[in-house]
């Protein structure tokens, strides 16, 4: 039990120590890709450094709720790393937050920071909010088609056991999973705020989503928003590696493959961070009243999925 | 004899506020004996009443006979766990929004206010009465009493000729509905003749019969509750009625009509078919995406919360048909959890749809409008009304660690445990399903998001908004006691489950059992699925604190105003902040062919452009409007007999006389 703790604040520490990181990559890879001469891996690093270390500015009209949002936003992600297994699938927090909760604490940081957003009453603030939900309510119940294929096979919405399932899988390929798993890339590209829904490095306001709802953020606001970010971005490619690649996760109560699991994460998000910026150089943001259209692939991508576990594979 | 205690106690309190109802009206002269005695002590009524209902729920059931009524036919009560948990239910809501109530109608003159509080009363006493009833009778006779006294609530103020239109609207639909409950239980008493729910147990009936009972039962009682396409009296009469009425009638009394749904379905009636499951999840979910939807297009804050009604009825709806699949199909252990789902979500909808409803009338009290269009930064002005409605946005929104979202929880394990199921199709296809339950909670986090920005955040749409008031101390009274229950009843769900168990095993013989412990909610089992509520809540507390005082520790907390940034943009005003319109665009976009929308576009050059856009319910043009017309038509038809000439009116008797003579030889 004192093993499962230590391993459970080892993991998040990692996550929260390791997002910005893997942020420093993908724009590293994006930026060869794009021809361009690289920033250094640890810039979101020197960036979250600069911005802690400046005043808060806040429009005069604040009110408590945009300076608390921050706040939450950055704990919610904290809670949402802690629960999906990134080296380890022995978490003792786990049972707090089955895939359902997990979704709910993603909703939960998006209507906090869309409230944020509409806090000071700025045109931008309100167009981003209104994008933002917009996108999500497509991408949330098409993530929940996704999670609830993966606990059709395993027969449990708890994360520990949906990895330990698939790990050790009965068919070598599951239909469902492929379906499932190219949905899974569609939504988190929306969630995660990346092309073709939205251009995290744009800030044209025709295109903007989510970087119209931070603009107004500042300072130490803006770091633990920045890196909320970053650790969304790695909770969801840790999610999509546990459900769909999830060897070399430690088994519960294996120390001995810790090793070798840090190593299998490290190069997983290597190559999953490498893919995502690949795909998003090779492909143009959409047109934002394409998004549903996108979404709604994706959605039913994952129902195709669902339907093809009942039709192949019971 | 013990065992009639609780029962004697709720229809003593039955008495005292049918006593209340007369008293207000003695107190026509002062207006202050009734916000500072009558509906205190109805509040005082209400809390009595929930507890009445808590011991009857865990008591045995008990019931005896009224000596009142016609001279062979008296009323019956009867007390048992389904009773005692709405009871719970009612007297709980009421008392958050009674309490309100003494705030709220201070300002209203002496005279109007004594009527209101005559009709209030009334209308809790008739919805206790119903959820007591143990004869068809007394049932009836109830409903009309809580239907007619609703009608007077919602035409409080009647010299407005929409609000006479909407209370019409509602009188109809709900004595349509009742006139389809009086043939559902015509059926139920299977020929005996006695009208008592004791003969009806006991009646044999036909799958044919059974079927019939249970569709006049599903319309009868979908009339009430807003099942779509009979939901089109709630937008209307809940943005009519005063709000502390919108919040009863939204809150416990489209629960009534659960109430009398399960009664029938599963306690009166002795079959349950399969297909009626599927009936009732199809229409549930059907209710549930089109009231959300156009939840979202609203731009008058008490109509985008009857449509979000709407919404939660097709929930609980979607839940009682699942649970009736899984009962018929021989699976008592699913049915139990999907009939604690429901039930759990019917309460949670009573405190949070009543949260925001007197919310929403702190709001209107302060600033006189409905409109978001006008609204806007109110969270400055008047910060306990906003961050309490937040409370209730956010729960019903659906958003962990809020009451919203244990029972979505429950409904969505509950789908995910359908392939247990034995039919081919079903076992396929509701698992789906629950995509629609899904996208509908997200479309509510929408629905939410734009009601509570449009109006507490942003800058004050209107200049008059900077001397908005806050609310007096009864009304935060009655909105932190909802609060507090939609947050006690999100972080202590395994104690609210275990508290539920006398009613599933009554309803469905089985109860949902918690593999996990006091702190985590796990059904079936602990490796199946989990949520433990409190730890949740206190992680994301511990980290949301911890990093505030640690950031402030390290760094330094200085902070600078200055002026918006808005990307340099320097003379930006409150117009530019999205409209409730302007939120709502997306979605109005995207299901456009629900719903028939009426532009009014204003000229480019125009000076002083209006722009206007109404998205107007399709099913209202397509099944109301046809009627009407029909009837109005027929009636024109039978108006021509009608002139006023006095040698035709002679003909027509000779006539009658003529046809009479030579029919009835």
């Amino acid at each position: 039990m004192t093993t499962g703790i230590l391993l459970q604040i080892l993991q998040t520490l990692l996550a929260i120590l390791l997002a910005p990181l893997l942020m420093g990559w993908v724009n590293q890879c994006r930026a060869w890709l794009q021809g361009r001469s690289a920033p250094p891996i640890g810039q979101p690093y020197r960036t979250i450094k600069k911005l802690f270390h400046k005043d808060a500015v806040l429009a005069h009209d604040a009110s408590q709720l945009f300076r608390f949002a921050p706040y939450l936003i950055f704990a919610c992600m904290v809670l949402a790393a802690g629960i999906v297994p990134t080296i380890a699938n022995d978490l003792p927090f786990s049972p707090a937050a089955d895939v359902i909760a997990l979704v709910g604490i993603f909703a939960l940081a998006r209507v906090f920071q869309a409230l944020a957003a509409m806090d000071i009453g700025t045109s931008f603030g309100t167009l981003g909010a209104r994008r933002e939900m917009l996108v999500s309510f497509l991408a949330e119940p098409a993530l929940l088609m996704v999670f609830f294929t993966a606990s059709l096979i395993s027969h449990s919405t708890e994360l520990p056991v949906i990895v330990q399932t698939l790990a050790h899988k009965q068919f070598v390929i599951y239909p469902s999973l492929a379906f499932a798993a190219v949905a899974f890339w569609m939504v988190s590209t929306a969630e995660n705020a990346r092309i073709p829904i939205d251009n995290p490095t744009t800030h044209l306001e025709l295109t903007m989503i989510h970087e119209a709802m931070i603009l107004e953020y500042s300072a130490r606001h803006l770091a633990l928003i920045e890196w909320a970010v970053a650790l969304k971005l790695f909770t969801y490619s840790a999610l999509g590696i546990a459900l769909f690649v999830p060897w070399g996760i430690a088994p519960a109560g294996d120390l001995s493959a810790l090793p070798l699991a840090v190593l299998a994460l490290l190069v997983k998000m290597m190559l999953g961070g490498a893919g995502l910026s690949l795909l998003e150089a090779i492909s143009a943001k959409l047109r934002l009243f394409r998004a549903p259209e996108f979404l709604g692939t994706a959605f039913l991508l994952a129902v195709l999925g669902m339907l093809t576990h009942f039709l192949l594979e019971i | 004899m013990l065992d009639l205690i609780p029962l004697q106690w709720a229809w003593g309190i039955v008495l005292y506020w049918l006593l209340l109802a007369g008293a207000s009206l003695l107190a026509q002269r002062n207006a202050a004996l009734i916000t500072a005695i009558v509906f205190p002590l109805g509040a005082l009524g209400a809390l009595a009443i929930a507890g009445v209902g808590a011991l009857g729920l865990a008591g045995p059931s008990a019931h005896f006979i009224l000596p009142i009524g016609l001279p062979d036919l008296p009323f019956h009560l009867r007390l048992d766990a389904l009773s005692g948990f709405f009871l719970v239910l009612l007297g709980g809501a009421a008392f958050g929004v009674t309490v309100y109530a003494m705030g709220y109608f201070k300002s209203m003159a002496a005279e109007q206010l004594s009527l209101l509080a005559l009709w209030y009363h009334l209308f809790l006493a008739g919805m206790a009465m119903v959820l007591l009833a143990d004869d068809a009778y007394a049932f009836m006779v109830a409903w009309e009493v809580m239907a007619l006294s609703s009608y007077f609530l919602v035409t409080t103020d009647h010299k407005i000729p929409e609000i006479r239109r909407a209370g019409f609207l509602y009188l109809l639909i709900a004595h349509v509905g009742a006139v389809s409950l009086l043939l559902c239980f015509g059926v139920l008493q299977g020929g005996h003749g006695a009208y008592t729910f004791d003969y009806m147990r006991s009646a044999e009936l036909t799958p044919f019969w059974a079927s019939a009972a249970y569709l006049l039962a599903l319309f009868g009682f979908g009339a009430k509750a807003g099942l779509v396409p009979m939901h089109v009296w709630l937008p209307e009469a809940h943005p009519a009625a005063p709000s502390p009425v919108s919040a009863l009638m939204s809150g416990v009394m489209l629960k009534t009509a659960i109430y009398g749904l399960l009664r029938v379905t599963f306690d009166l009636l002795n079959v349950q078919l399969a297909w009626w499951g599927t009936l009732a999840l199809t229409l549930g979910l059907l209710t549930a995406l089109y009231g959300v939807i156009f939840a979202a297009v609203q731009s008058d804050m008490k109509r985008l919360l009857a449509w979000s009604s709407i919404e939660n009825i097709g929930i609980v709806l979607a839940g009682f048909g699942l649970s009736l699949i899984f009962y018929a199909d021989g699976k008592g252990a699913l049915a139990a959890l999907t009939m604690t789902a429901l039930l759990y979500h019917a309460i949670n909808h009573a405190f949070f749809k009543g949260l925001l409803f007197i919310g929403t009338g702190s709001v209107l009290h302060s600033t006189g409008v409905r409109h978001m269009g006008a609204l806007g930064g109110l969270i400055r002005y008047m910060p306990w009304t906003a961050w309490l409605t937040l409370v209730g946005a956010l729960a019903i929104a659906g958003l962990p660690p809020l009451n919203g979202f244990v029972s979505e929880w429950l409904l969505l394990q509950a789908f995910l445990l359908s392939p247990g199921l034995s039919h081919h199709y079903l076992n396929m296809v509701i698992p789906v399903a629950a995509a629609a339950i899904a996208l509908a909670s997200a479309l509510a986090a929408y629905v939410m998001v734009k009601f509570f920005g449009v109006v507490f955040l942003g800058q004050p749409r209107a200049a008059n908004l900077e001397h908005a008031h806050e609310a007096g101390w009864p009304e935060r009274l009655g909105m932190i006691w909802m609060a507090l229950a939609c947050v006690l009843l999100g972080l202590f769900p395994v104690q609210v489950i275990v508290w539920l168990e006398p009613v599933v095993r009554l309803l469905t013989s089985q109860t949902m059992t918690n593999a996990g412990n006091w702190l985590m909610l796990a059904p079936i089992s602990a490796e199946r699925a989990s949520y433990a509520p409190l730890i949740f809540f206190a992680v994301i507390a511990a980290i949301t604190l911890l990093v505030f005082f640690g950031v402030k520790r390290v760094y330094h907390g200085r902070v600078r105003r200055a002026d918006p940034w808005d990307c340099g943009f320097p003379e930006q005003d409150a117009r530019m902040q999205d409209s409730a319109e302007g939120f709502g665009q997306p979605i109005r976009q995207i299901f456009e062919s629900f719903m028939r929308v009426e532009r009014e576009m204003p000229d480019p050059f125009d000076r002083a452009p209006q722009y206007r856009g109404d998205s107007r319910d399709k099913i209202w043009l397509l099944i109301y409007q046809p009627i009407a017309d029909l009837t109005a038509w027929l009636s024109a038809q039978a108006g021509r007999l009608q002139h006023g000439r006095i040698h035709w009116y002679l003909i027509y008797s000779f006539a009658t006389l003529i046809f009479l003579l030579v029919f009835t030889r």
